[in-house]
């Protein structure tokens, strides 16, 4: 979380973790996890009435931001939900959304999902393949004056409650995106370690889609595509970032509550270095997440090399405080009944999606290197 | 100011260390001449009393010219600014306005022979006679001692009372009857480091900053720079980098392609890993900067930014050592070897990592201090050593 919130964004900040705290505590998070369903419909349309599918969304298409720096203020909710490893679809939903609004168009799709009555989401992976959101197998054949899609995505987050996939296909003009119905397509759930956040595999078995499912241009979608994955990363790391802060203020405060040899953990110099680690690395994370928010925001030169280097370092480090905290509970810290595994669970999902932290290292060189022969 | 590219290499060779300082003094003058020393120092020291983002913009700009980067620490960033802090009017004349017209350099006299980390139990001692003070003992580990003017030297004064409540900060001049230098030899072959004994010094009464036996408060000011410059968040660097050795400056890259691994996936993830550190050490700089302006950070936290200084600095070591493989310590890459020996320099100097740590959890995070044996007794009855 910055430090120099606006009193708006302080307020919304509030009122978010309120609602959440309210709504979705972690036992009904273990809840949602044997039921039907991730998360209930009415509720995300209540967390969208809060703002949460609105920030990316200009005032006059009906959207509207607490800073206008809409995505600054969508990082504040990340941040909440991955203080409570909260369910629903706030990362697919605002990265289709900042899509449809950045290409014009799709006005009914945008209003259904502002309002959080429609759920859409992000076909970006493709079975055995790695993180290469840019090169799809998935093929778009023109048909008269619509298309026809072939291939399957997988790892499309909450494709079981989507209404709607944007996919990402290979066009004889070059990379373009569609936005697809859920009718249109086969959704088979896969296994996910997370206990709220849900997968699936898509199966777009020669799909005929109109014209007018294409998002922007023909043939053009490559710096969208690179956008999305901007807004994916910054947000995706946001999250984490508010997983960590609360784990380790729950470690902390555990190192003062647990007492050996007549002490408390926290007086112990073995155990006070990590935890001077951990917070720096804590510190750290925040700091590196809201400088690629900013830039992300503003647009700016740097924005791909600052979501990279986001998400090689949020990833590597969350994980690694995550499980040193399970080692600093000791044998309580290995149970289902505790706590924390939901949190790990959540941060290594996040640490392995939308491109693994050597992948945003391999990211970085190329930019690295070609700045320096430039 | 002179190109870089024009910048005679033979400086960076640690063997070379004086002709390197008297060029820093030497640029440090076309600096002052030209009006741009001292961006955020106010101007009746000498500066130009502008705002750190005056110098920020400065910096920026000052890329790809030659800088005189080895005055900025200690000389400006830790020893000026302590002196501006804690100094008389005097002082602050004198010494900051001799250091940004390129005329001085300052060093720290804070360690010694029986212990850094534990600074206050200091035991080179000055004891008043009439007007001046006589200044017996040794420091060591002081950078750059025989190429400077000026130490702030941290001695004890009163023995009766527990540690931090007997110390003085002197402003010592380096080179007065009494002083003796003796150079250290780095395993990097830099004789940067210094020893110092002193036999019956006299220093006037006006050489003592801030408050007589007031020492501690001066010294912690200094820990405050220190910690602050070496985590890269001082207002008062000009120029960026740290006037390192070539090949710690050297980019990676360059030295991936020199040994023929740039194609390598395994290597172009070690530069995308230094990469990252590096973007994630300036965005901590920033984020601690806003937290302390703010008050949502405790004023110890600048630790965080010292340890994250020297975490990237070790990693990008070993990264190096990784990438060179066998050439770094036979072959065309051998500095880069020879540099990680060093490796651990910037995680001592400054103060340790351990200390930093200690700061971070006791003074960031509240835990228990660590359980001190000196606590509230007489200094004169601590125990010293293990005899
Ligand atoms: C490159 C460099 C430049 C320097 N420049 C200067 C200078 O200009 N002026 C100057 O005065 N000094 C300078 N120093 C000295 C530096 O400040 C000291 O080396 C440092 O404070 C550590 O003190 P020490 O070497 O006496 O180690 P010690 O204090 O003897 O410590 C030895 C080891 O024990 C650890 N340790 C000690 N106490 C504790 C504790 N309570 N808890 C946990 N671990 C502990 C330390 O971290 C260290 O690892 C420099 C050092 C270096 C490496």
């Amino acid at each position: 979380m910055d430090f120099d919130l606006t009193p708006d964004q302080k307020l919304f900040r509030e009122t978010t973790r309120k609602f959440l705290e309210s709504e979705v505590s972690l036992e009904k998070v273990r809840e949602l996890s044997t039921g039907p369903e991730s998360f209930d419909r009415a509720w995300w349309a209540r967390g969208a009435e809060l703002g949460w599918t609105a920030l990316l969304v200009p005032e006059d298409q009906g959207g509207g931001s607490v800073s206008d720096a809409g995505l600054l203020d969508l990082l504040i909710v990340a941040e909440e939900m991955g203080r409570l490893v909260s369910p629903g679809p706030l990362l697919p939903v605002n990265v289709v959304l900042s899509a449809l609004v950045d290409a014009g168009g799709h006005d009914d799709s945008v209003g259904s999902l502002l309002a959080g009555e429609a759920v859409a989401t992000w076909a970006v992976y493709e079975p055995g393949g790695g993180w290469a959101p840019s090169a799809p197998g998935v093929t778009a054949t023109p048909d008269g004056d619509g298309w026809v899609l072939s291939g399957v995505k997988d790892r499309v987050e909450s494709a079981d409650q989507a209404d709607l996939f944007l996919v990402t296909a290979a066009a004889p003009e070059g990379l373009t995106q569609f936005l697809v119905p859920r009718d249109a397509v086969t959704v088979e759930p896969t296994t996910s370690l997370d206990l709220v956040r849900r997968f699936g595999a898509v199966r777009l078995d020669d799909v005929t889609v109109p014209a007018s499912a294409v998002v922007g241009t023909v043939g053009q979608a490559g710096e969208s595509v690179a956008r999305q994955q901007q807004v994916a990363g910054v947000l995706q790391a946001a999250e984490t970032a508010g997983a960590v802060d609360r784990v380790l203020e729950f470690t902390i405060a555990w190192a003062f509550d647990r007492y050996s040899f007549g002490r408390p953990l926290a007086s112990y110099q073995a155990l006070k270095h990590r935890f001077a680690d951990m917070k720096t690395w804590t510190e750290a994370i925040h700091g590196i997440v809201s400088d690629a928010g900013s830039a992300v925001q503003n647009r700016a030169d740097d924005a791909a090399e600052l979501v990279a280097a986001a998400g090689a370092y949020v990833g590597e480090k969350s994980t690694a405080i995550i499980q040193d905290c399970v080692q600093l509970h000791g044998g309580i810290g290995v149970t289902w009944e505790h706590d924390l595994h939901l949190y790990l669970r959540r941060a290594t999902v996040n640490r392995a999606l939308y491109g693994t932290p050597s992948d945003h290292r391999r990211a970085l060189a190329d930019i690295v290197i070609s700045r320096e022969a430039a | 100011m002179p190109r870089l590219e024009d910048r005679d290499p033979s400086l960076d060779d640690p063997e070379n260390d004086v002709a390197s300082w008297s060029r820093t003094k030497e640029l440090q003058k076309i600096l002052w001449n030209g009006g741009f020393a001292g961006i955020a120092f106010p101007s009746a020291y000498g500066g130009l009393g502008l705002t750190p983002e005056h110098q920020h913009a400065f910096n920026r700009e000052s890329q790809g010219y030659e800088m005189p980067l080895r005055i900025n620490v200690p000389t400006l960033a830790i020893c000026a600014a302590t002196v501006l802090d804690m100094g008389s009017e005097q002082q602050k004349r004198d010494r900051i306005g001799g250091a940004l017209r390129g005329d001085e350099l300052m060093v720290q006299f804070l360690s010694e022979p029986r212990g850094g980390s534990d600074l206050a139990g200091v035991t080179t001692r000055a004891e008043r006679d009439g007007d001046v003070w006589i200044l017996n003992g040794a420091k060591i580990w002081s950078s750059g001692a025989y190429a400077a003017d000026y130490g702030l030297c941290l001695v004890r004064t009163d023995w009766s009372v527990p540690k931090h409540a007997g110390l003085t900060m002197f402003l010592v001049p380096v080179h007065t009857p009494g002083i003796t230098i003796r150079r250290i030899r780095q395993v990097n072959g830099s004789t940067e480091f210094c020893e110092e004994f002193f036999d019956d010094v006299m220093l006037p009464a006006d050489s003592v900053v801030g408050e007589v036996n007031g020492g501690w408060a001066v010294a912690s000011r200094q820990l405050y720079w220190e910690r602050t410059s070496m985590g890269g968040g001082s207002p008062y660097v000009s120029g960026w980098g740290r006037g390192i050795p070539a090949a710690a400056a050297r980019s990676l890259a360059g030295l991936a392609r020199s040994v023929g691994r740039l194609d390598d996936v395994a290597v172009r993830e070690l530069i995308g890993e230094s990469r990252a550190n590096h973007l994630v050490q300036s965005a901590l700089v920033r984020r601690v900067t806003i937290g302390l302006t703010t008050g949502a950070l405790p004023g110890p936290s600048a630790s965080m930014t010292r340890l994250m200084h020297a975490e990237t600095d070790w990693r990008d070591s070993d990264i190096r050592v990784d990438i060179a493989g066998s050439a770094a310590v036979t072959g065309a890459t051998g500095e880069v070897g020879e540099l990680s020996l060093n490796r651990q320099a910037g995680s001592l100097g400054g103060g340790s990592t351990e200390m930093a740590r200690n700061v971070i959890s006791e003074r960031v995070l509240g835990m228990p201090r660590e359980f001190a044996a000196d606590r509230d007794v007489p200094f004169k009855d601590v125990k010293q050593g293990r005899a």
